[in-house]
């Protein structure tokens, strides 16, 4: 702490933390062993899980802190998934030495340039759907939730209109094909650079959050935005600039997601968001670490249902969710109101 | 007579379609600890949102310190140096008490001095440091919440009910809280229900109702006039006490 | 007689007296107006979309629910009637039962979902909502045993709806009176019982509260009322509304599937027609979706015209290609939300007043 006095430590009453719902995704795959069998083929969906629950977390983190932050329901944020995912395709096909080179080094480059273009691009676009969109409906969520739904149609239909409508394929650098295999085991690289990413931004979203002024306001804003304000601070330019950061994270976990699918469409952002959106219902609307624990459970469920029944993989999650709900009606952690 | 610090003059507001303040005229001068009296729902609340910018008047003028704030965002009217801390005492139960604190302290880290002299008002505050403010008792909060207001030196401060179901043994404490305060020249806005602790601080007056100031004069005048009293504040004393 | 069947909501503006009235007559007289099946087609898919309209505003515009699940109960009735009448054989009985079990199970989701979502915000209802109603579509398209999955099913009508049955030896009017005809006017007087149905709902005292609820709910729960219970209640309402035009719609185009009825795009197409037509006033409902749907079929001719002739030109022909068409609507309707938020009738409306 910035202090020069630090006060008495000694009688300091336990702050309780509420563990209890960070056991279900354990339970989930054990529960999931026996019944998938097979403990390389248990391995691999695990992994697939945790790199496909990554993904969501990436995307859906910036939409919960937005939502927390200012009450606002980005119905729009889809748009940003493919519009990232879009402009790193752009990017990387002219690359298309560097990703096929059998270079690691060029191969992360190329991703790395990609990654950036996407999300300086979707946190532009960010930028603007706050000012032109979302500015004016402050506080009316009815007005809110239309006008953003508006805004993700003209701007999946403008990715067609500057992309075209077809199928693209998404170049996933050579380097990060294939496997590693440990024992028995195979990890698929590219699956384990997405859990690197997730982890990577759970864990500076983490420290951002707890150490840095910023991080204090959002935290503090996310739970009394007039407090925040009477405090002379002008929580607008945060806002904008939350906005921003979540929409730019938005187009990576869209480049993420493409290049795991290896091919994008307009839709891209649609199929996800519906993850996203039980993501961040059962996490708390408004809690990073609710929304990280809830897109590793849903990233559990859909992979070993899609084993085990694939034709009922979807209502799979929408059963975690009722159950989630009937337990907790605001989520695995509700955030503080006044 | 010198030029009070906040006047606001025919100030009228909104909520939604709801008329609720209905040309207020208040002064609060310099250096001086002004209460504001009045029954439940009168607009005392609705009055210090408004100075705050919480709530924008719809008609009317507030002056802070010679310039126009009428109208103005929270943030700026706040960056006067004006400090609130609401009925609802605002404090961020997320945040442990330490990173209220640092938040409050907008310019920089507080100064370590203003710290020990604040831990000497409210001792609690020190013992429960690292502590999520959300586990405080209501006391604490309170407690938290007027700290929050002056770890910075304010020129105004504006307080809504500080003493509401508080204990008598920590409203004394906040007596010579504020009774400091005041010997540092701050001046004081303060909301209050209890007659005796307004009385006991209080140097001038001002009562409400119906979203207007139906009586405006020093302290030690109505405090010494029971029929004013029971005339102005009839309902709320027999509410109240 | 027109009051009371109108349950005193009158239009209140002359100019939308006769767009009613001129979409009235042309739907009822739509067979006889016009020739040809394109018209006819065109006609009833507007009686329908009425019907869904009009329910989904009874949620949006009187009790300010934001659902996406609205085509999910379009879809039960779809599936209900034409499962039905495709195992079953095509008849009444089989008919009707498809739209018991289809009402039922279209009443129980609607309960349920609203019970884990409306207690506790709103805003949860959209997302929840948005999430069923994919995982439904998804899962309508898996279980292709039952539902013939991504082709969806085709099934017969009965016998007295089908072309084949001519009802009288001389035509009527000129026209040939067949089962085709029967099917319309059954389409037709239904959406028309079921618009006045919806009238009465949101002017009685039930609808009152739902407008209470709608502008402040805090104050209606002050008031004494049981705000999730009424919600609740809407959402089974428009939920068995939604249902019944899906059955309709079965039964006129003989085909259910998840394109024609579950789709997002529908949804979306739901969305466009209550905000341009006026959200909260029922006859936004009409004239969103016989504008709609006229623009739809007719625009997009006019679209590809538009861009053949400017196909030497960059970018220009792509945004006015005609499967840009929603690009166009989506730039009107973040237009209307800002600017019309009463849509077309309340402006109709405003200038009455303003007379
Ligand atoms: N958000 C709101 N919406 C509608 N009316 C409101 C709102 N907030 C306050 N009011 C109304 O404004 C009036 C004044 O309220 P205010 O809170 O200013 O009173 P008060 O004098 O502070 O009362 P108390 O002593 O009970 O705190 C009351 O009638 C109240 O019902
Ligand atoms: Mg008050």
């Amino acid at each position: 702490m910035a202090t020069t006095s630090s006060p008495a430590t000694t009688d300091l009453p336990r702050t309780p933390r509420d563990l209890l719902p960070v056991f279900i995704a354990p339970i989930i795959a054990l529960v999931a062993l026996p019944l998938v069998g097979s403990p390389t083929t248990w391995v691999t969906l695990t992994i697939a899980a945790l790199a496909m629950g990554s993904m969501i977390f990436v995307i859906a983190s910036g939409l919960t802190l937005i939502f927390g932050l200012m009450d606002v329901l980005n119905f729009g944020h889809g748009a940003f998934i493919a519009i990232g995912a879009y402009m790193a395709m752009t990017v990387l096909v002219p690359l298309s030495g560097w990703v096929q080179s059998d270079a690691l080094s060029l191969n992360l480059a190329a991703l790395l340039l990609a990654v950036i273009a996407a999300m300086i691009g979707t946190g532009a676009l960010g930028w603007a759907f706050e000012r032109v969109i979302v500015r004016p409906v402050y506080g009316q969520h009815l007005k809110q939730i239309l006008i953003t739904m508006g805004g993700l149609i003209v701007a999946e239909q403008l990715i067609h209109v500057v992309w075209g409508g077809d199928q693209k394929p998404m170049p996933l650098p050579n380097g990060l094909r294939g496997a590693i295999t440990v024992g028995d085991f195979a990890l698929e690289k590219f699956r384990l650079l997405a859990v690197a990413v997730g982890l990577t931004v759970f864990i500076v979203m983490q420290l951002v959050l707890n150490r840095t002024k910023v991080g204090l306001l959002i935290r503090a804003g996310v739970e009394n935005r007039e407090m925040v304000e009477a405090l002379g601070y002008r929580i607008r330019q945060l806002f904008v600039g939350v906005f921003i950061a979540g929409s730019a994270l938005a187009g990576l976990g869209g480049t993420l997601w493409a290049l795991y699918r290896e091919t994008l469409t307009a839709a891209i952002g649609g199929d996800i968001m519906v993850l996203v959106f039980i993501v961040i219902i059962i996490g708390g609307l408004g809690s990073v670490g609710g929304c990280f624990l809830g897109a590793i459970l849903v990233a559990l469920m859909a992979n070993y249902t899609g084993y085990l029944a694939p034709k009922i993989a979807v209502a799979s999650n929408i059963l975690l969710m009722v159950a989630i709900l009937m337990w907790r009606p605001q989520g695995l952690y509700p955030v503080a109101r006044r | 007579m010198s030029e009070p610090l906040l006047s606001l003059e025919g100030v009228h507001t909104h909520i939604g379609q709801y008329h609720i303040l209905q040309g207020v005229d208040l002064v609060v001068p310099r250096g001086e600890l002004t209460v504001l009296l009045g029954r439940n729902g009168a607009g005392k609340t609705t009055t210090l949102r408004t100075i705050m910018g919480l709530w924008p008047p719809s008609r009317g003028t507030i002056t802070f310190d010679g310039q126009s704030i009428g109208g103005r965002a929270t943030p700026d009217i706040a960056r006067l140096r004006i400090g609130y801390v609401p009925e609802s005492m605002g404090v961020f139960a997320d945040l442990t008490v330490a990173e209220n604190m640092r938040l409050a302290a907008r310019l920089g880290p507080p100064d370590a001095a203003r710290l020990d002299w604040i831990f000497g008002l409210f001792p609690a505050l020190k013992r429960f440091w690292q502590l999520p403010a959300g586990l405080l008792s209501g006391g604490q909060k309170q407690m938290l919440s007027i700290a929050r207001a002056i770890v910075e030196p304010k020129a105004l401060i504006l307080i809504d009910e500080p003493t509401k179901g508080i204990a008598p043994a920590i409203i004394e404490g906040m007596i010579a809280a504020f009774k400091e305060l005041k010997r540092a020249e701050t001046t004081i806005l303060l909301v209050e229900q209890n007659f005796r602790f307004a009385a006991s601080l209080g140097d001038t007056v001002a009562v409400m109702d119906d979203g207007r100031i139906v009586h405006r004069g020093t302290m030690e005048a109505l405090a010494a006039d029971s029929v004013l009293q029971t005339r102005l504040l009839g309902l709320s004393l027999a509410a109240h006490q | 007689m027109i009051q009371s069947a109108l349950s005193g909501d009158l239009p209140r503006s002359r100019i939308l007296s006769f767009l009613l009235l001129a979409i009235f007559v042309a739907l009822a007289f739509a067979p006889f107006l016009f020739s040809g099946s394109q018209p006819i087609n065109t006609a009833a898919k507007i009686c329908i979309f009425i019907v869904l309209v009009a329910s989904y505003d009874l949620l949006l515009g009187y009790t300010g629910i934001v659902s996406f699940a609205h085509t999910m109960f379009f879809g039960i009735g779809g599936y209900g009637v034409g499962l039905a009448l495709y195992g079953w054989g095509p008849t009444w009985t089989s008919a009707g039962l498809g739209l018991a079990i289809a009402l039922v199970v279209g009443a129980v989701l609607a309960f349920v979902i609203g019970l884990l979502s409306l207690r506790v915000r709103a805003i949860f209802y959209a997302m929840i909502t948005l999430a069923v109603a994919s995982a439904f579509a998804i899962l309508a398209g898996q279980l292709s045993e039952y539902t013939g999955g991504e082709d969806g099913r085709s099934f017969r009508v009965p016998p007295l709806l089908r072309p084949a049955t001519v009802l009288f030896d001389v035509p009527f009017l000129g026209v040939r009176v067949d089962g085709r005809i029967l099917s319309y006017y059954l389409v037709f007087f239904s959406a028309l019982l079921l618009l006045l149905a919806a009238l009465r709902i949101v002017n009685s005292p039930f609808g009152r509260v739902l407008q209470a609820i709608r502008e402040n709910d805090f104050r209606a729960e002050a008031l004494g009322y049981n705000v999730v219970y009424y919600r609740t209640v809407a959402n089974c309402l428009a939920a068995g509304m939604a249902v019944l035009a899906g059955a309709m719609s079965a039964i006129w185009v003989r085909y259910t599937g998840p394109d024609t009825t579950l789709s997002f795009a529908i949804m979306l197409d739901i969305l466009l027609m209550v905000v341009i037509g006026g959200m909260g006033t029922l006859y936004g409902a009409v004239i969103g979706a016989a504008l709609f749907i006229l623009a739809q079929n007719y625009l997009q001719k006019l679209m590809a015209i538009a861009s053949e002739a400017t196909a030497s030109l960059p970018l220009i022909p792509h945004l006015l290609h005609p499967d840009r068409w929603l690009l166009w609507l989506g730039v009107l309707f973040i237009l209307s939300v800002y600017f019309f938020p009463s849509g077309i009738v309340g402006k109709l409306r405003e200038m009455e007043r303003g007379r």
